[in-house]
């Protein structure tokens, strides 16, 4: 099979805008996307960047917009694009490093201000704690996120306004919120009582379509809201603390 | 020039959990060739193992018989004491995890769920789903950002600095803008992880090129038991992407194109779940004696256990079956065959994680303490990471707080990255000569024929002999273009030298050692012999050249018995 690689090229410290660039890939082979793009890099120019590492969908290096479509190089498998034209692109809403490769400093910043950590009591049970498995199903979908960044990309509410914190962070801070070991209060967490927070989302459900690993992250922001509106009536009553 | 007093090289597991038990009060800072979260630790399917008891099939479980289990599995070539403690240290290891925040499967009275795994007496795994890795990996790097742990990422270390006697630092090739600095430190911790890219077949990531372990044999530190190379038995063909041996440990069957469980005829009682090494060689035998199918797999059946089950327990197993190998194994069983998978041996270290190099650690699967001898019983490597990383980032802690000497000189510092730059400048000036992946290819294709899971003295000796052919062709290495920013050409080329020395010191080992113990097996020498054999291989760089010694197995109550399962 023999297909064409449009891929958008750019060196910031050399060109003044990216480009798109052809290459003429044949392969008997099913091969990945991932896999295509290292059989170019190295048979015809080495310099093209991007970035891999685990080639099994779970390190969430690959992300990218394969023919307009959000997803993980590495679980793409040329044939299942059903063209020969392939056009591959950086994500959107980030800034170029260099060719495929993005600045994914806002991303972590977002996941940062959530403060993505378990707040555990001081002292441990020694025994372990005792969980009902229904309560952790809750989270299940959360843990499965692999912070790749495509909703993150996708998101139409950080297209235009930065500030917004993303589906990402969102889904992430929903799945502490849930977990029925975190202690943390609900003055703490409701700081993202905020048009930059959870009420920024559109809920034009773009994370959930994207993500590769089936997160529904837009599932995570509902939750969070009605978290919100819950503790907010609560507070009313003083029975929050 | 940037100093800190510890320095953790890779930000897996292992160097995650060395960062996290560093004394607050020192300067830290990881250095990873990717961001942590990228780190091959994420792919880890199966589980943990620790000796907790929580099934009721497990109640009389306990630390010595996990430590048992252990020092059987390795075909008593584990140091027992090291053994001993990574049991013992097991059952609060994992509690500390739960409290940390990973979210572990839950047993039906809602503790931590255990499943069985290969060579276990009884159900010891705890898991979450077969995404164990991932959610540890998440969750310590959470617990790294509330600690404000200073992280360089896709900064690729390329050299120990080591100034009388005394390791002082790295010099790393920073990604993004391309340029090569001296990084200087009172201690350095490696976790920098295994190997698995040195042969065609691997279940590791891209980004494991062993290249840590080849730093520490350049700066002079041995490497121990290095021809101990651990084949998981079960990898999707053809793509060699893991399917956990938690789908035995959930009741998966292994059959030939007979429609047999032929295991029956390796290990009559243990079945599937017999440890790696043996069940790696049942499959491969059968394939070989014309078993298989298309003569290169068997097939792994699911399909008994349900689509609940195969939904609730291994999720992401269906997810690469459906995404990689194009079926469903709700519907059909799973193609698949033994690919490298682990590295029992690495940077020889002892219980503390130093190697003879002061101010120099190692944890995790780069280094060899060794708890796992010729072959590593699976939920074992997780477990050692957060065991000896933790001990690691402690005992480097002390180190610092006790040293007297001063920092390294600025001028050793940047005369090491300076030859560090020319060495790079010098592939990029050349106009023609050898590239990156064709130096690798050609090692991988001779380790993959020649050191494979069978072995004999003519192919350990041709491989030798043709690697060292290979380093000379690496003098002749070239990078088209000059661009230095995100050049995976250059990390290759760096990389490729480290891993010349490495298969060289496996395949050494493998000549030298005539016997056949845990995951080594000589065709030409297939009895274990405890008489000569029961001792670790240490190699270490003599005038340019490996020097091979013996070191004495500690055993301290686990005399060597036959092992059969």
């Amino acid at each position: 099979m023999k297909y064409t690689f449009r891929i958008l090229r750019f060196d910031p410290a050399v060109d003044q805008n990216p480009c798109f660039v052809d290459y003429v890939y044949e392969t008997e082979e099913k091969k990945s996307l991932l896999e295509a793009l290292m059989d170019i890099r190295n048979d015809e120019d080495c310099t093209l960047s991007f970035r891999y590492s685990c080639r099994e969908a779970v390190c969430g290096s690959c992300a990218m917009v394969i023919n307009g479509r959000f997803d993980l190089a590495c679980r793409t498998m040329l044939e299942s694009l059903g063209t020969s034209v392939i056009v591959v692109e950086p994500l959107p809403n980030l800034e170029i490093q260099k060719d495929l490769i993005v600045d994914m400093e806002p991303f972590w910043r977002a996941l940062f201000a959530v403060e993505p950590y378990l707040f555990s009591g001081e002292k441990r049970p020694e025994k372990g704690y005792q969980i009902d498995d229904r309560q952790m199903e809750k989270i299940d979908p959360y843990v499965n996120c692999i912070l790749c960044g495509c909703c993150y990309s996708a998101c139409p509410v950080v297209a235009r306004d930065e500030r917004y914190l993303g589906p990402a962070a969102l889904a992430k801070l929903y799945r502490f919120v849930q977990d029925p070991r975190d202690l943390r209060g609900f003055k703490r967490w409701s700081r993202v009582n905020t048009e930059t927070g959870a009420w920024g989302c559109d809920t034009v459900f773009k994370c959930n379509e994207v993500c590769p690993r089936k997160v529904r992250p837009a599932d995570g922001i509902e939750g969070l809201r009605r978290r919100l509106v819950i503790g907010k009536l609560r507070s009313l009553f003083k029975r929050e603390k | 020039m940037i100093t800190h007093d510890i320095l953790v090289v890779g930000g897996g597991l292992a160097g995650l959990s060395a960062a996290l038990s560093v004394d607050p009060r020192l300067s830290l800072a990881i250095v990873s060739r990717v961001h942590p979260l990228r780190s091959h630790s994420v792919a880890a399917q199966g589980g943990i193992n620790a000796a907790l008891g929580n099934s009721p099939e497990g109640k009389d479980d306990n630390w010595e018989k996990h430590a048992f289990d252990t020092i059987k599995g390795s075909d008593y070539l584990a140091d027992q004491q090291a053994a001993e403690l990574m049991c013992r240290e097991a059952v609060p290891a994992i509690y500390e995890l739960e409290h940390l925040g990973v979210p572990f499967s839950r047993s039906p009275a809602g503790l931590i769920a255990q499943r069985p795994f290969g060579g276990a007496g009884f159900p010891r795994t705890c898991f979450a789903a077969d995404r164990t890795g991932l959610v540890i990996v998440h969750t310590l790097f959470e617990r790294a950002v509330k600690n404000q742990v200073k992280v360089y990422d896709e900064a690729l270390v390329t050299k120990l600095v080591v100034e009388n006697g005394r390791c002082v630092g790295v010099v790393v090739y920073d990604l993004a803008s391309g340029q090569i600095l001296p990084m200087r430190a009172r201690a350095v911790i490696f976790a920098t992880g295994g190997y698995g890219r040195v042969y065609l077949k691997t279940t590791n990531a891209y980004i494991n090129h062993g290249s840590g372990i080849g730093m520490a044999y350049r700066a002079g530190v041995a490497l121990k038991d290095m021809e101990f190379v651990q084949y998981h038995p079960t990898s999707i063909f053809p793509k060699n992407i893991l399917i956990t041996e938690g789908a035995r440990g959930e009741g998966g069957h292994l059959v030939n194109n007979k429609g047999r469980r032929f295991m029956e005829d390796y290990a009559a009682s243990a079945m599937e779940l017999a440890p790696r090494d043996i069940v790696a060689r049942a499959i491969q035998t059968e394939v070989d004696k014309g078993n298989g199918f298309e003569d290169e797999y068997v097939h792994l059946d699911l399909r008994h256990l349900g689509q609940k089950k195969i939904d609730k327990r291994l999720p992401s197993v269906r997810e690469i079956c459906i995404k990689f190998g194009g079926l469903d194994p709700v519907e059909k069983p799973i193609p698949i065959q033994p690919a490298q998978h682990y590295s029992m041996g690495g940077i020889d270290v002892d219980a503390h994680c130093a190697s003879a190099l002061p101010g120099f650690y190692a944890a995790g699967e780069c280094a060899c303490v060794s708890v796992h001898g010729a072959n590593r019983l699976g939920g074992n490597s997780l477990l050692e990471t957060v065991v000896f990383g933790k001990i690691a980032g402690r005992e480097a802690s002390n180190f610092v707080s006790g040293l007297e000497q001063k920092d390294a000189s600025e001028r050793t510092m940047f005369a090491e990255a300076q030859a560090e730059k020319e060495k790079v400048e010098a592939w990029i000036s050349r106009s023609g000569g050898k590239m990156a992946h064709h130096l690798l290819n050609d090692l991988k294709v001779v380790m993959s024929e020649k050191v494979g899971i069978f072995r004999t003295k003519k192919q350990l000796e041709e491989a030798l002999e043709k690697i060292r052919e290979i380093r000379e062709d690496y003098g002749r290495a070239f990078v088209s273009g000059r661009c230095l920013r995100y050049s995976q050409a250059i990390v290759n080329l760096i990389e490729f030298g480290y891993m010349v020395d490495l298969t060289e010191v496996i395949t050494l080992g493998a000549l030298l050692r005539e016997e056949t113990r845990g995951s080594h097996y000589r065709r030409d020498f297939p009895r274990r012999d405890d008489a000569r054999w029961l001792k670790h291989t240490l190699v270490r760089l003599k005038d340019g050249k490996p020097d091979v010694s013996y070191r004495d197995v500690q055993i301290t109550k686990y005399q060597p018995q036959e092992r059969t399962y």
